[in-house]
């Protein structure tokens, strides 16, 4: 089997991460931070030093300003709907996922006022563009790392500058990116950083994250959800103190130890190893089907301005038909259609019927995309 | 009678934190429920022997480890 959907998630999972999971729930299995017992003790301990983990691996100095939440779309709506009010400008790029798109649109019906920046159509955003879209007293500019359809990586550093020179805000969705791309909060200046934990961090489905710099003042970011935090317990209102101000509830400890093991194992390999792997099978892949005549590929020719992830569409097929024969016949799993970002696909020109999808990831092979690369020869020809 | 004392925390993540500081210090502590006559800002406390309260108190200021105060038990 080859499997070419890391850009959905990533498998299969390192040993070390499924051995994490069952670890935690084998030998501490209390609920984190609660207790005060020793299972409950060990638990938070395993919790915090993944917290550790995310924090240095993404260049952030505070671990108490890692919050996990259940997945990055959730962490991308505490973000926006926590920073945004009424009246607010927000801007953002037209190649947003709908973990994005969708509360920027709830909250334009609240008021907010949203400026979508047109992308090239091969998915590029002109820095100058977005710097005549981010007017003064803009509050949040929000950008995809990459893209999840096409993989084109936007210039988040450059749009930091733009952000900060207007008082703005930079929120990047690093759901496509985070442990694919190297990313330091610090040296790139990205105010709020939101990341899944079971994509390029290998670790579970269930865990994801925002990352807050040291200096967004989180005053004015509101919970998303309230409840208990096992501490400040005598008063009914929710604490100010972080991590505990968002992240109410019992943590998902399971998948946070999964998460941890995910994040020392990428560490270990390094992200420029796996990014220079990534890039080479990225390459591969775009220029052989470049190369057949009835395939249009999207996505900037030059693999440097991509991430592992490759779209395409067949002349006069129908998308479907890819996505089922490639793992019908060939044993080859890939996504096919909207992958959530119509917007995306709009400035593509691939909507609404979308494109099928190929994303290498950390244990692809050269092989296998060589092997992909004749399966869609051979489907295009039969 | 052996005299303990206990750092106090607003949250869980900066007792853990704290645990991890001065152990790596070297110092003899405890991660325990957080005594309810002292506080009920976070649920774990660390316990220590009394006479190490100056070096812990120096160990985490340096770490810059937030806490909520050291309490003789």
């Amino acid at each position: 089997m080859i499997y070419l959907d890391h850009a959905a998630t990533s498998w299969p999972k390192p040993p070390e991460v499924i051995r994490a999971m069952v670890d935690l729930l084998e030998r501490a299995g209390g609920n984190p931070g609660r207790s005060g017992h020793r299972l409950s003790i060990e638990a938070g301990r395993i919790v915090y030093a993944a917290r550790e983990a995310v924090a240095e691996f993404f260049g952030a100095p505070d671990p108490m300003r890692v919050v996990f939440t259940a997945n990055v779309t959730t962490a991308l709506n505490l973000a926006l709907r926590g920073l945004l009010r009424p009246g607010d400008r927000v801007v953002t790029s037209s190649i947003e996922h709908n973990s994005v798109m969708r509360p920027l649109r709830a909250l334009e019906r609240q008021g907010v006022r949203l400026t979508v920046v047109p992308c090239a159509a091969d998915g590029r955003l002109d820095p100058g563009a977005l710097a005549r879209a981010v007017e003064p007293g803009t509050r949040l500019v929000v950008l995809n790392h990459a893209s999840n359809v096409m993989g084109t990586i936007l210039p988040v550093a450059e749009a930091a500058t733009i952000a900060h020179d207007a008082g703005a805000l930079l929120l990047v969705d690093a759901a496509q990116t985070a442990g694919v791309l190297p990313i330091h909060i610090m040296a790139l200046k990205i105010d709020l950083l939101a990341f899944t934990g079971h994509k390029g961090l290998q670790g579970p489905p269930g865990t994801g994250g925002l990352v807050i710099a040291p200096w967004v003042d989180v005053t004015t970011l509101e919970p998303l959800v309230r409840g208990g935090t096992g501490s400040r317990s005598e008063f009914e209102e929710q604490p100010d103190l972080l991590p505990d101000k968002y992240e109410s509830g019992t943590a998902n400890s399971v998948g946070i130890a999964g998460l941890g093991a995910g994040v020392r194992f990428v560490q270990e390999r390094g992200v420029e190893a796996i990014r220079a792997h990534e890039l080479e099978l990225a390459r591969t892949l775009y220029d052989g089907l470049a190369g057949l005549p009835e395939v249009t590929v999207y996505g900037p020719p030059d693999a440097a301005l991509r991430t592992g992830t490759v779209s395409f569409t067949v002349a006069g097929r129908q998308v479907s038909e890819f996505g089922l024969r490639l793992d019908e016949e060939y044993n080859i799993l890939c996504r096919v259609g909207l992958h959530c970002a119509p917007a995306a696909h709009r400035t593509l020109g691939t909507f609404p019927q979308g494109t099928v999808r190929l994303a290498v990831g950390l244990g692809t092979t050269l092989a296998e995309v060589h092997t992909t690369l004749q399966a869609v020869e051979r489907i295009i020809r039969a | 009678m052996k005299v303990y004392g206990v750092v106090l925390f607003y949250t869980t993540s900066a007792a853990l934190k704290a645990e991890k500081v001065l152990k790596a210090a070297g110092l003899e502590i405890k991660l325990i429920p957080t005594p309810r006559q002292l506080s009920s800002d976070c649920g774990m406390a660390l316990r220590f022997d009394w006479p190490l309260a100056q070096t812990i108190e120096e160990t985490l200021r340096a770490a810059q480890v937030e806490h909520a105060g050291v309490r003789q038990l």
